[in-house]
Protein backbone atom coordinates (compact mmCIF):
# COMPACT_ATOMS: atom_id res chain seq x y z
CA UNK A 1 0.00 0.00 0.00
CA UNK A 2 2.78 2.46 0.87
CA UNK A 3 4.46 1.59 -2.43
CA UNK A 4 1.27 2.52 -4.27
CA UNK A 5 1.06 5.70 -2.14
CA UNK A 6 4.57 6.65 -3.20
CA UNK A 7 3.84 6.23 -6.88
CA UNK A 8 0.54 8.09 -6.81
CA UNK A 9 1.76 10.93 -4.60
CA UNK A 10 5.60 10.96 -4.59
CA UNK A 11 5.89 14.60 -3.51
CA UNK A 12 3.45 14.19 -0.63
CA UNK A 13 5.20 11.05 0.65
CA UNK A 14 8.66 12.64 0.34
CA UNK A 15 7.42 15.79 2.07
CA UNK A 16 5.93 13.84 5.00
CA UNK A 17 9.07 11.68 5.28
CA UNK A 18 11.42 14.71 5.27
CA UNK A 19 9.34 16.56 7.86
CA UNK A 20 9.32 13.48 10.10
CA UNK A 21 13.08 13.04 9.63
CA UNK A 22 13.99 16.65 10.49
CA UNK A 23 11.57 16.76 13.41
CA UNK A 24 13.14 13.50 14.62
CA UNK A 25 16.52 15.27 14.71
CA UNK A 26 15.02 17.71 17.21
CA UNK A 27 14.74 20.67 14.86
CA UNK A 28 12.28 23.46 15.76
CA UNK A 29 9.10 23.62 13.66
CA UNK A 30 10.14 26.88 11.91
CA UNK A 31 13.46 25.49 10.66
CA UNK A 32 11.85 22.24 9.53
CA UNK A 33 9.35 24.04 7.32
CA UNK A 34 12.02 26.46 6.07
CA UNK A 35 14.37 23.61 5.16
CA UNK A 36 11.62 21.55 3.51
CA UNK A 37 10.53 24.62 1.50
CA UNK A 38 14.12 25.26 0.40
CA UNK A 39 14.53 21.64 -0.68
CA UNK A 40 11.21 21.93 -2.53
CA UNK A 41 12.40 25.04 -4.37
CA UNK A 42 15.68 23.40 -5.37
CA UNK A 43 13.88 20.25 -6.57
CA UNK A 44 11.38 22.30 -8.59
CA UNK A 45 14.08 24.43 -10.27
CA UNK A 46 16.28 21.42 -10.99
CA UNK A 47 13.27 19.60 -12.43
CA UNK A 48 12.49 22.58 -14.70
CA UNK A 49 16.10 22.82 -15.86
CA UNK A 50 16.51 19.08 -16.48
CA UNK A 51 13.31 19.25 -18.49
CA UNK A 52 14.91 22.17 -20.34
CA UNK A 53 17.87 19.98 -21.34
CA UNK A 54 15.50 17.50 -22.93
CA UNK A 55 13.59 20.34 -24.62
CA UNK A 56 16.76 21.13 -26.59
CA UNK A 57 16.53 17.66 -28.08
CA UNK A 58 12.76 17.98 -28.68
CA UNK A 59 13.18 21.35 -30.39
CA UNK A 60 16.02 20.19 -32.65
CA UNK A 61 14.31 16.93 -33.55
CA UNK A 62 10.95 18.57 -34.30
CA UNK A 63 12.41 21.40 -36.36
CA UNK A 64 14.34 18.83 -38.36
CA UNK A 65 11.14 16.90 -39.07
CA UNK A 66 9.33 20.07 -40.13
CA UNK A 67 12.16 20.85 -42.52
CA UNK A 68 12.44 17.32 -43.90
CA UNK A 69 15.70 16.50 -42.10
CA UNK A 70 16.58 13.82 -39.57
CA UNK A 71 17.88 16.00 -36.77
CA UNK A 72 20.30 14.78 -34.10
CA UNK A 73 20.68 11.00 -34.50
CA UNK A 74 24.29 10.10 -33.57
CA UNK A 75 24.61 10.42 -29.78
CA UNK A 76 22.48 7.84 -28.03
CA UNK A 77 19.21 6.30 -29.25
CA UNK A 78 17.39 8.77 -31.55
CA UNK A 79 20.10 11.29 -30.68
CA UNK A 80 18.59 11.51 -27.22
CA UNK A 81 21.90 12.38 -25.54
CA UNK A 82 22.76 15.14 -28.04
CA UNK A 83 21.99 17.95 -25.51
CA UNK A 84 24.83 16.78 -23.23
CA UNK A 85 27.64 17.33 -25.76
CA UNK A 86 25.88 20.62 -26.59
CA UNK A 87 26.11 21.68 -22.95
CA UNK A 88 29.74 20.60 -22.62
CA UNK A 89 30.53 22.61 -25.74
CA UNK A 90 28.69 25.68 -24.41
CA UNK A 91 30.47 25.45 -21.05
CA UNK A 92 34.01 25.04 -22.36
CA UNK A 93 33.57 27.72 -25.03
CA UNK A 94 35.39 30.98 -24.39
CA UNK A 95 33.13 33.51 -22.73
CA UNK A 96 33.69 36.75 -24.60
CA UNK A 97 32.66 40.10 -23.16
CA UNK A 98 32.98 42.80 -25.83
CA UNK A 99 35.47 45.56 -25.01
CA UNK A 100 32.84 48.31 -25.20
CA UNK A 101 30.21 46.41 -23.24
CA UNK A 102 28.77 47.51 -19.94
CA UNK A 103 30.16 44.50 -18.08
CA UNK A 104 27.86 44.21 -15.06
CA UNK A 105 24.65 44.76 -17.03
CA UNK A 106 25.93 42.51 -19.82
CA UNK A 107 26.50 39.63 -17.42
CA UNK A 108 23.28 40.17 -15.48
CA UNK A 109 21.01 40.05 -18.54
CA UNK A 110 21.16 36.25 -19.18
CA UNK A 111 20.59 35.58 -15.48
CA UNK A 112 17.49 37.77 -15.38
CA UNK A 113 16.30 36.21 -18.63
CA UNK A 114 16.47 32.69 -17.20
CA UNK A 115 15.06 33.89 -13.88
CA UNK A 116 12.00 35.43 -15.53
CA UNK A 117 11.11 31.98 -16.86
CA UNK A 118 11.98 29.88 -13.80
CA UNK A 119 9.92 32.04 -11.43
CA UNK A 120 6.85 31.12 -13.50
CA UNK A 121 7.21 27.57 -12.13
CA UNK A 122 6.57 28.86 -8.62
CA UNK A 123 2.84 29.09 -9.32
CA UNK A 124 2.61 26.26 -11.84
CA UNK A 125 0.02 23.83 -10.37
CA UNK A 126 1.14 20.31 -11.32
CA UNK A 127 -1.65 18.61 -9.38
CA UNK A 128 -4.25 19.35 -6.75
CA UNK A 129 -1.61 19.30 -4.00
CA UNK A 130 1.63 19.72 -5.96
CA UNK A 131 2.48 23.36 -6.59
CA UNK A 132 5.05 25.87 -5.40
CA UNK A 133 2.59 28.36 -4.05
CA UNK A 134 -1.05 29.21 -4.68
CA UNK A 135 -1.09 32.97 -5.22
CA UNK A 136 -4.47 34.64 -5.26
CA UNK A 137 -3.00 37.01 -7.87
CA UNK A 138 -1.47 34.21 -9.97
CA UNK A 139 -2.55 35.55 -13.34
CA UNK A 140 -1.07 38.98 -12.65
CA UNK A 141 2.10 37.30 -11.40
CA UNK A 142 2.55 35.77 -14.87
CA UNK A 143 2.48 39.26 -16.39
CA UNK A 144 4.87 40.56 -13.73
CA UNK A 145 7.32 37.76 -14.53
CA UNK A 146 7.07 38.73 -18.20
CA UNK A 147 8.16 42.25 -17.26
CA UNK A 148 11.52 40.83 -16.16
CA UNK A 149 11.85 39.06 -19.51
CA UNK A 150 11.41 42.38 -21.31
CA UNK A 151 13.89 43.96 -18.92
CA UNK A 152 16.53 41.30 -19.62
CA UNK A 153 16.18 41.82 -23.38
CA UNK A 154 16.64 45.58 -23.00
CA UNK A 155 19.63 45.09 -20.71
CA UNK A 156 21.26 42.65 -23.14
CA UNK A 157 20.59 44.84 -26.16
CA UNK A 158 21.85 48.03 -24.60
CA UNK A 159 24.89 46.70 -22.75
CA UNK A 160 26.30 44.81 -25.74
CA UNK A 161 27.31 48.11 -27.37
CA UNK A 162 26.23 46.79 -30.74
CA UNK A 163 23.86 48.46 -33.18
CA UNK A 164 22.15 45.22 -34.17
CA UNK A 165 21.69 44.21 -30.57
CA UNK A 166 20.09 47.56 -29.79
CA UNK A 167 17.81 47.31 -32.83
CA UNK A 168 16.78 43.85 -31.73
CA UNK A 169 16.04 45.12 -28.23
CA UNK A 170 13.92 47.97 -29.62
CA UNK A 171 11.89 45.60 -31.73
CA UNK A 172 11.55 43.19 -28.88
CA UNK A 173 10.27 45.84 -26.48
CA UNK A 174 7.82 47.14 -29.07
CA UNK A 175 6.47 43.62 -29.55
CA UNK A 176 6.33 42.73 -25.88
CA UNK A 177 4.68 45.95 -24.74
CA UNK A 178 2.02 45.89 -27.42
CA UNK A 179 1.13 42.18 -27.30
CA UNK A 180 0.97 42.30 -23.52
CA UNK A 181 -2.41 44.05 -23.85
CA UNK A 182 -4.38 41.32 -25.67
CA UNK A 183 -2.54 38.77 -23.53
CA UNK A 184 -3.71 40.39 -20.29
CA UNK A 185 -7.24 40.86 -21.59
CA UNK A 186 -7.58 37.23 -22.66
CA UNK A 187 -6.08 36.10 -19.35
CA UNK A 188 -8.91 38.04 -17.72
CA UNK A 189 -11.53 35.86 -19.42
CA UNK A 190 -10.80 32.68 -17.37
CA UNK A 191 -10.58 35.01 -14.37
CA UNK A 192 -14.05 36.41 -15.10
CA UNK A 193 -15.48 32.92 -15.56
CA UNK A 194 -13.84 31.51 -12.42
CA UNK A 195 -14.00 34.55 -10.21
CA UNK A 196 -10.42 33.97 -9.08
CA UNK A 197 -6.93 34.83 -10.29
CA UNK A 198 -5.34 31.75 -8.76
CA UNK A 199 -4.18 29.21 -11.34
CA UNK A 200 -5.16 26.42 -8.98
CA UNK A 201 -8.72 27.75 -8.63
CA UNK A 202 -8.95 28.15 -12.42
CA UNK A 203 -7.86 24.51 -12.91
CA UNK A 204 -10.30 23.29 -10.28
CA UNK A 205 -13.16 25.23 -11.85
CA UNK A 206 -12.46 23.51 -15.15
CA UNK A 207 -12.24 20.06 -13.58
CA UNK A 208 -15.60 20.65 -11.88
CA UNK A 209 -17.30 21.91 -15.06
CA UNK A 210 -15.72 21.83 -18.54
CA UNK A 211 -12.33 22.94 -19.91
CA UNK A 212 -12.41 26.60 -20.84
CA UNK A 213 -11.47 26.10 -24.48
CA UNK A 214 -15.09 24.98 -24.93
CA UNK A 215 -16.32 28.09 -23.14
CA UNK A 216 -13.91 30.59 -24.67
CA UNK A 217 -12.32 29.22 -27.87
CA UNK A 218 -11.65 32.68 -29.31
CA UNK A 219 -9.97 33.79 -26.09
CA UNK A 220 -7.72 30.73 -26.35
CA UNK A 221 -6.76 31.64 -29.93
CA UNK A 222 -5.96 35.25 -29.01
CA UNK A 223 -3.99 33.99 -26.01
CA UNK A 224 -2.00 31.64 -28.23
CA UNK A 225 -1.16 34.40 -30.76
CA UNK A 226 -0.18 37.02 -28.21
CA UNK A 227 1.77 34.47 -26.14
CA UNK A 228 3.80 33.55 -29.22
CA UNK A 229 4.48 37.24 -29.76
CA UNK A 230 5.54 37.62 -26.12
CA UNK A 231 7.90 34.69 -26.58
CA UNK A 232 9.41 36.39 -29.61
CA UNK A 233 9.00 33.27 -31.69
CA UNK A 234 8.23 33.16 -35.40
CA UNK A 235 6.14 34.71 -36.99
CA UNK A 236 6.92 37.44 -34.44
CA UNK A 237 10.67 36.82 -34.13
CA UNK A 238 11.64 40.26 -35.40
CA UNK A 239 13.76 40.75 -32.31
CA UNK A 240 16.03 37.99 -33.59
CA UNK A 241 15.62 38.39 -37.33
CA UNK A 242 18.69 36.33 -38.34
CA UNK A 243 18.59 37.60 -41.90
CA UNK A 244 18.53 41.32 -41.04
CA UNK A 245 19.93 41.94 -37.58
CA UNK A 246 21.82 38.66 -37.09
CA UNK A 247 19.93 37.33 -34.05
CA UNK A 248 19.37 40.68 -32.41
CA UNK A 249 19.81 41.26 -28.72
CA UNK A 250 21.99 38.22 -27.99
CA UNK A 251 24.39 38.74 -30.91
CA UNK A 252 27.39 39.45 -28.63
CA UNK A 253 26.77 36.56 -26.25
CA UNK A 254 28.77 33.36 -26.49
CA UNK A 255 29.18 30.19 -24.49
CA UNK A 256 26.91 29.54 -21.55
CA UNK A 257 25.66 33.15 -21.45
CA UNK A 258 24.09 32.56 -24.85
CA UNK A 259 23.06 29.17 -23.51
CA UNK A 260 20.97 30.81 -20.80
CA UNK A 261 19.08 32.89 -23.36
CA UNK A 262 18.51 29.82 -25.52
CA UNK A 263 17.51 27.60 -22.60
CA UNK A 264 15.29 30.37 -21.25
CA UNK A 265 13.50 30.68 -24.58
CA UNK A 266 12.86 26.94 -24.84
CA UNK A 267 11.68 26.63 -21.25
CA UNK A 268 9.52 29.73 -21.70
CA UNK A 269 7.82 28.18 -24.74
CA UNK A 270 7.21 24.96 -22.82
CA UNK A 271 5.90 26.90 -19.82
CA UNK A 272 3.53 28.92 -21.99
CA UNK A 273 2.33 25.62 -23.45
CA UNK A 274 1.66 24.49 -19.90
CA UNK A 275 -0.18 27.71 -19.11
CA UNK A 276 -2.43 27.08 -22.09
CA UNK A 277 -3.13 23.65 -20.60
CA UNK A 278 -3.81 25.10 -17.16
CA UNK A 279 -5.93 28.06 -18.28
CA UNK A 280 -7.91 26.50 -21.12
CA UNK A 281 -7.53 22.70 -21.10
CA UNK A 282 -8.39 21.76 -17.57
CA UNK A 283 -5.06 21.78 -15.70
CA UNK A 284 -4.35 18.43 -14.09
CA UNK A 285 -7.72 16.95 -15.08
CA UNK A 286 -8.12 14.28 -17.73
CA UNK A 287 -11.21 15.82 -19.41
CA UNK A 288 -13.63 14.00 -17.12
CA UNK A 289 -11.86 10.65 -17.53
CA UNK A 290 -10.64 10.85 -13.94
CA UNK A 291 -14.24 10.49 -12.73
CA UNK A 292 -14.45 7.08 -14.43
CA UNK A 293 -10.92 5.96 -13.57
CA UNK A 294 -10.22 7.22 -10.04
CA UNK A 295 -6.52 6.28 -10.21
CA UNK A 296 -6.07 9.11 -12.74
CA UNK A 297 -7.13 11.55 -10.03
CA UNK A 298 -3.81 11.20 -8.15
CA UNK A 299 -0.97 13.75 -7.96
CA UNK A 300 1.31 11.59 -10.13
CA UNK A 301 -1.11 11.29 -13.04
CA UNK A 302 -2.22 14.90 -12.54
CA UNK A 303 1.37 16.01 -13.08
CA UNK A 304 1.61 13.78 -16.15
CA UNK A 305 -1.54 15.43 -17.51
CA UNK A 306 -0.18 18.96 -16.97
CA UNK A 307 3.25 18.15 -18.41
CA UNK A 308 1.69 16.33 -21.35
CA UNK A 309 -0.59 19.26 -22.13
CA UNK A 310 2.44 21.53 -21.85
CA UNK A 311 4.28 19.36 -24.36
CA UNK A 312 1.34 19.51 -26.78
CA UNK A 313 1.14 23.30 -26.37
CA UNK A 314 4.89 23.53 -26.95
CA UNK A 315 4.52 21.40 -30.05
CA UNK A 316 1.81 23.75 -31.38
CA UNK A 317 4.09 26.73 -30.78
CA UNK A 318 6.92 24.97 -32.63
CA UNK A 319 4.54 23.95 -35.41
CA UNK A 320 3.63 27.61 -35.95
CA UNK A 321 7.22 28.77 -35.56
CA UNK A 322 8.63 26.50 -38.25
CA UNK A 323 5.71 26.88 -40.67
CA UNK A 324 4.87 30.59 -40.76
CA UNK A 325 7.38 33.11 -42.15
CA UNK A 326 8.35 36.23 -40.22
CA UNK A 327 6.03 39.23 -40.67
CA UNK A 328 7.05 42.84 -41.13
CA UNK A 329 7.19 45.09 -38.07
CA UNK A 330 4.49 47.55 -39.20
CA UNK A 331 2.20 44.65 -40.09
CA UNK A 332 2.86 43.15 -36.69
CA UNK A 333 2.05 46.35 -34.80
CA UNK A 334 -1.02 47.06 -36.94
CA UNK A 335 -2.17 43.46 -36.40
CA UNK A 336 -1.93 43.96 -32.68
CA UNK A 337 -3.31 47.47 -32.24
CA UNK A 338 -5.97 47.46 -34.94
CA UNK A 339 -7.10 43.85 -34.72
CA UNK A 340 -6.15 41.82 -31.64
CA UNK A 341 -6.54 44.55 -29.02
CA UNK A 342 -10.03 45.75 -30.04
CA UNK A 343 -11.12 42.16 -30.62
CA UNK A 344 -9.94 41.03 -27.19
CA UNK A 345 -11.67 43.96 -25.48
CA UNK A 346 -14.92 43.30 -27.34
CA UNK A 347 -14.67 39.61 -26.48
CA UNK A 348 -14.05 40.35 -22.82
CA UNK A 349 -17.11 42.62 -22.65
CA UNK A 350 -19.38 40.18 -24.48
CA UNK A 351 -18.24 37.24 -22.39
CA UNK A 352 -18.58 39.15 -19.12
CA UNK A 353 -22.17 40.08 -20.01
CA UNK A 354 -23.12 36.58 -21.19
CA UNK A 355 -21.45 35.06 -18.14
CA UNK A 356 -23.27 37.29 -15.66
CA UNK A 357 -26.60 36.62 -17.40
CA UNK A 358 -26.23 32.84 -17.58
CA UNK A 359 -23.98 31.80 -14.69
CA UNK A 360 -26.97 30.52 -12.70
CA UNK A 361 -28.14 28.32 -15.59
CA UNK A 362 -27.38 24.66 -16.09
CA UNK A 363 -24.10 23.69 -17.72
CA UNK A 364 -25.77 22.54 -20.95
CA UNK A 365 -27.22 26.06 -21.49
CA UNK A 366 -24.23 27.99 -20.21
CA UNK A 367 -21.46 26.30 -22.21
CA UNK A 368 -23.15 26.42 -25.67
CA UNK A 369 -24.21 30.04 -25.05
CA UNK A 370 -20.66 31.07 -24.16
CA UNK A 371 -19.28 29.11 -27.12
CA UNK A 372 -21.78 30.72 -29.51
CA UNK A 373 -21.03 34.20 -28.17
CA UNK A 374 -17.37 33.55 -29.04
CA UNK A 375 -18.28 32.38 -32.52
CA UNK A 376 -20.52 35.43 -32.94
CA UNK A 377 -17.77 37.86 -31.94
CA UNK A 378 -15.37 36.11 -34.31
CA UNK A 379 -17.88 36.14 -37.15
CA UNK A 380 -18.71 39.85 -36.71
CA UNK A 381 -14.98 40.62 -36.70
CA UNK A 382 -14.45 38.70 -39.91
CA UNK A 383 -17.45 40.46 -41.52
CA UNK A 384 -16.03 43.87 -40.58
CA UNK A 385 -12.64 42.88 -41.99
CA UNK A 386 -14.21 41.58 -45.19
CA UNK A 387 -16.22 44.77 -45.67
CA UNK A 388 -13.14 46.84 -45.03
CA UNK A 389 -11.12 44.87 -47.56
CA UNK A 390 -13.94 45.12 -50.11
CA UNK A 391 -14.07 48.89 -49.73
CA UNK A 392 -10.33 49.12 -50.22
CA UNK A 393 -10.52 46.89 -53.30
CA UNK A 394 -13.41 48.93 -54.73
CA UNK A 395 -11.51 52.16 -54.19
CA UNK A 396 -8.64 50.79 -56.25
CA UNK A 397 -10.90 49.10 -58.81
CA UNK A 398 -12.91 52.17 -59.92
CA UNK A 399 -11.11 53.69 -62.90
CA UNK A 400 -10.20 57.31 -62.37
CA UNK A 401 -11.08 59.52 -65.34
CA UNK A 402 -7.79 60.93 -66.55
CA UNK A 403 -9.20 64.05 -68.14
CA UNK A 404 -10.71 65.27 -64.90
CA UNK A 405 -7.40 66.39 -63.45
CA UNK B 1 16.94 38.23 17.93
CA UNK B 2 14.85 39.60 15.03
CA UNK B 3 12.32 37.25 13.51
CA UNK B 4 12.15 36.36 9.81
CA UNK B 5 9.75 39.18 8.92
CA UNK B 6 12.03 41.75 10.49
CA UNK B 7 15.07 40.37 8.67
CA UNK B 8 13.18 40.62 5.38
CA UNK B 9 12.03 44.12 6.27
CA UNK B 10 15.56 45.33 6.95
CA UNK B 11 16.85 43.70 3.77
CA UNK B 12 14.20 45.31 1.59
CA UNK B 13 14.54 48.66 3.36
CA UNK B 14 18.30 48.57 2.77
CA UNK B 15 17.70 47.69 -0.89
CA UNK B 16 15.26 50.58 -1.29
CA UNK B 17 17.49 53.16 0.39
CA UNK B 18 20.78 52.15 -1.25
CA UNK B 19 19.33 51.88 -4.73
CA UNK B 20 17.33 55.11 -4.32
CA UNK B 21 20.54 56.96 -3.45
CA UNK B 22 22.27 55.36 -6.43
CA UNK B 23 19.44 56.43 -8.77
CA UNK B 24 20.32 60.07 -8.23
CA UNK B 25 24.09 59.71 -7.89
CA UNK B 26 25.21 57.39 -10.71
CA UNK B 27 26.42 59.14 -13.85
CA UNK B 28 25.03 56.74 -16.40
CA UNK B 29 21.35 57.31 -17.16
CA UNK B 30 20.64 53.66 -17.98
CA UNK B 31 22.27 52.59 -14.74
CA UNK B 32 20.10 55.12 -12.91
CA UNK B 33 17.02 53.58 -14.51
CA UNK B 34 18.16 50.07 -13.53
CA UNK B 35 18.72 51.20 -9.93
CA UNK B 36 15.25 52.73 -10.05
CA UNK B 37 13.95 49.28 -10.95
CA UNK B 38 15.77 47.87 -7.91
CA UNK B 39 14.10 50.54 -5.74
CA UNK B 40 10.66 49.74 -7.12
CA UNK B 41 11.29 46.04 -6.60
CA UNK B 42 12.21 46.73 -2.98
CA UNK B 43 8.90 48.55 -2.54
CA UNK B 44 7.12 45.51 -4.00
CA UNK B 45 8.93 43.38 -1.39
CA UNK B 46 7.58 45.68 1.33
CA UNK B 47 4.06 45.16 0.00
CA UNK B 48 4.58 41.40 0.16
CA UNK B 49 5.68 41.74 3.80
CA UNK B 50 2.49 43.71 4.47
CA UNK B 51 0.49 40.81 2.96
CA UNK B 52 -0.69 43.08 0.15
CA UNK B 53 0.04 40.59 -2.64
CA UNK B 54 -2.11 42.37 -5.18
CA UNK B 55 -0.32 45.70 -4.66
CA UNK B 56 3.06 43.95 -4.86
CA UNK B 57 2.31 42.31 -8.19
CA UNK B 58 0.70 45.46 -9.60
CA UNK B 59 3.77 47.40 -8.46
CA UNK B 60 5.96 45.10 -10.55
CA UNK B 61 3.60 45.05 -13.55
CA UNK B 62 2.99 48.80 -13.69
CA UNK B 63 6.21 50.33 -12.41
CA UNK B 64 8.82 47.83 -13.62
CA UNK B 65 6.94 46.36 -16.57
CA UNK B 66 5.64 49.60 -18.01
CA UNK B 67 7.04 52.80 -16.54
CA UNK B 68 10.68 51.81 -15.93
CA UNK B 69 10.89 50.07 -19.29
CA UNK B 70 9.46 53.19 -20.95
CA UNK B 71 12.16 55.22 -19.15
CA UNK B 72 14.89 52.97 -20.49
CA UNK B 73 13.35 53.01 -23.92
CA UNK B 74 13.29 56.80 -23.98
CA UNK B 75 16.87 57.01 -22.70
CA UNK B 76 18.08 54.53 -25.30
CA UNK B 77 16.49 56.58 -28.06
CA UNK B 78 18.57 59.57 -26.99
CA UNK B 79 22.32 59.79 -27.42
CA UNK B 80 24.26 57.13 -25.57
CA UNK B 81 26.56 59.32 -23.50
CA UNK B 82 23.96 61.97 -22.90
CA UNK B 83 24.42 63.83 -19.62
CA UNK B 84 27.16 61.51 -18.41
CA UNK B 85 29.70 64.36 -18.54
CA UNK B 86 27.57 67.31 -17.52
CA UNK B 87 27.26 68.42 -13.87
CA UNK B 88 24.56 66.64 -11.90
CA UNK B 89 23.13 69.76 -10.27
CA UNK B 90 21.99 73.06 -11.69
CA UNK B 91 21.63 76.58 -10.25
CA UNK B 92 18.44 75.68 -8.41
CA UNK B 93 20.02 73.24 -5.96
CA UNK B 94 19.69 75.53 -2.89
CA UNK B 95 15.94 75.84 -3.56
CA UNK B 96 15.62 72.07 -3.93
CA UNK B 97 17.56 71.60 -0.71
CA UNK B 98 15.21 74.00 1.08
CA UNK B 99 12.10 72.24 -0.21
CA UNK B 100 13.49 68.83 0.75
CA UNK B 101 14.39 70.10 4.23
CA UNK B 102 10.84 71.46 4.60
CA UNK B 103 9.41 68.12 3.51
CA UNK B 104 11.65 66.31 6.01
CA UNK B 105 10.49 68.62 8.81
CA UNK B 106 6.88 68.09 7.78
CA UNK B 107 7.22 64.30 7.77
CA UNK B 108 9.01 64.40 11.12
CA UNK B 109 6.20 66.57 12.51
CA UNK B 110 3.57 64.08 11.37
CA UNK B 111 5.50 61.03 12.51
CA UNK B 112 6.54 62.33 15.95
CA UNK B 113 3.36 61.14 17.65
CA UNK B 114 3.50 57.60 16.26
CA UNK B 115 4.19 54.68 18.53
CA UNK B 116 6.31 52.15 16.68
CA UNK B 117 5.42 48.92 18.31
CA UNK B 118 4.54 45.48 17.04
CA UNK B 119 1.64 45.31 19.48
CA UNK B 120 -0.12 47.99 17.48
CA UNK B 121 -0.09 45.97 14.27
CA UNK B 122 -3.70 45.59 13.10
CA UNK B 123 -5.01 42.05 12.95
CA UNK B 124 -4.48 40.54 9.49
CA UNK B 125 -7.54 40.63 7.24
CA UNK B 126 -9.46 37.41 7.04
CA UNK B 127 -10.90 36.18 3.78
CA UNK B 128 -9.90 36.90 0.21
CA UNK B 129 -8.36 40.39 0.30
CA UNK B 130 -8.40 40.56 -3.48
CA UNK B 131 -12.14 39.98 -3.58
CA UNK B 132 -12.65 42.58 -0.85
CA UNK B 133 -10.60 45.08 -2.85
CA UNK B 134 -12.62 44.39 -5.99
CA UNK B 135 -15.91 44.74 -4.17
CA UNK B 136 -14.75 47.97 -2.51
CA UNK B 137 -13.81 49.44 -5.89
CA UNK B 138 -17.17 48.64 -7.48
CA UNK B 139 -19.56 49.12 -4.59
CA UNK B 140 -21.61 52.36 -4.81
CA UNK B 141 -21.36 52.93 -1.07
CA UNK B 142 -17.55 52.75 -1.16
CA UNK B 143 -15.13 53.80 -3.89
CA UNK B 144 -16.97 53.45 -7.20
CA UNK B 145 -17.00 57.22 -7.80
CA UNK B 146 -13.25 57.81 -7.33
CA UNK B 147 -12.62 54.69 -9.39
CA UNK B 148 -14.74 55.95 -12.27
CA UNK B 149 -13.23 59.46 -12.03
CA UNK B 150 -9.76 57.93 -12.28
CA UNK B 151 -10.80 55.94 -15.34
CA UNK B 152 -12.26 59.06 -16.99
CA UNK B 153 -8.99 60.85 -16.28
CA UNK B 154 -7.02 58.03 -17.91
CA UNK B 155 -9.39 58.01 -20.87
CA UNK B 156 -8.86 61.76 -21.28
CA UNK B 157 -5.09 61.23 -21.21
CA UNK B 158 -5.45 58.47 -23.79
CA UNK B 159 -7.56 60.61 -26.13
CA UNK B 160 -5.20 63.54 -25.62
CA UNK B 161 -2.16 61.51 -26.60
CA UNK B 162 -3.93 60.11 -29.65
CA UNK B 163 -4.91 63.67 -30.65
CA UNK B 164 -1.33 64.91 -30.25
CA UNK B 165 0.09 62.06 -32.28
CA UNK B 166 -2.64 62.21 -34.93
CA UNK B 167 -1.28 62.80 -38.38
CA UNK B 168 -3.43 65.64 -39.71
CA UNK B 169 -3.41 65.54 -43.46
Amino acid sequence: MSFWNFWTDPIGVADAWLRGLFAGWGMPEFWVSLLVSLIGIVVLVVFALVLDIMLVWVERKVVARFQGRLGPNRVGPFGLFQPFPDIVKLIIKEDITPAGADKVVFNMAPVISAMSVIILWAIFPLAARVYGTDLNVGVLYLIAAGAFGTLSVIMAGWSSNNKYALLGAFRSVATMISFEIPLVVTLLIPVVITGSMSLKAISEAQINSVPFFLVAPLAFLIFLISAIAELGRSPFDLNEGESEIVSGFHIEYSGMKFGWFYAGELLHSYTVGGLMGILFFGGWGWFGLEKVLPWLDTPFFGAISVLGKALIGYWIIMWIKYTVPRIRIDHMLAFNWKFLTPLSFALLMVMAVVHSLLKEQALWIYVPAMFLSNILVGWVTLEILRNNARQQRDAVKTPEPVAQH
Amino acid sequence: MPDATQVMFFLSAALILVSAVLVVTVRNLIHAALWLIATLFGVAMLYVLLEAGFLAVVQVVVYIGAIAIMFIFAVMLTRRDLLSQSPQTNANWPVALGVSALALVGIAYIVRGFVFSLERTPAPLTGDTLQMLGEALTSPSLFVLPFEVASVLLLAALIGSVYLAWNKK
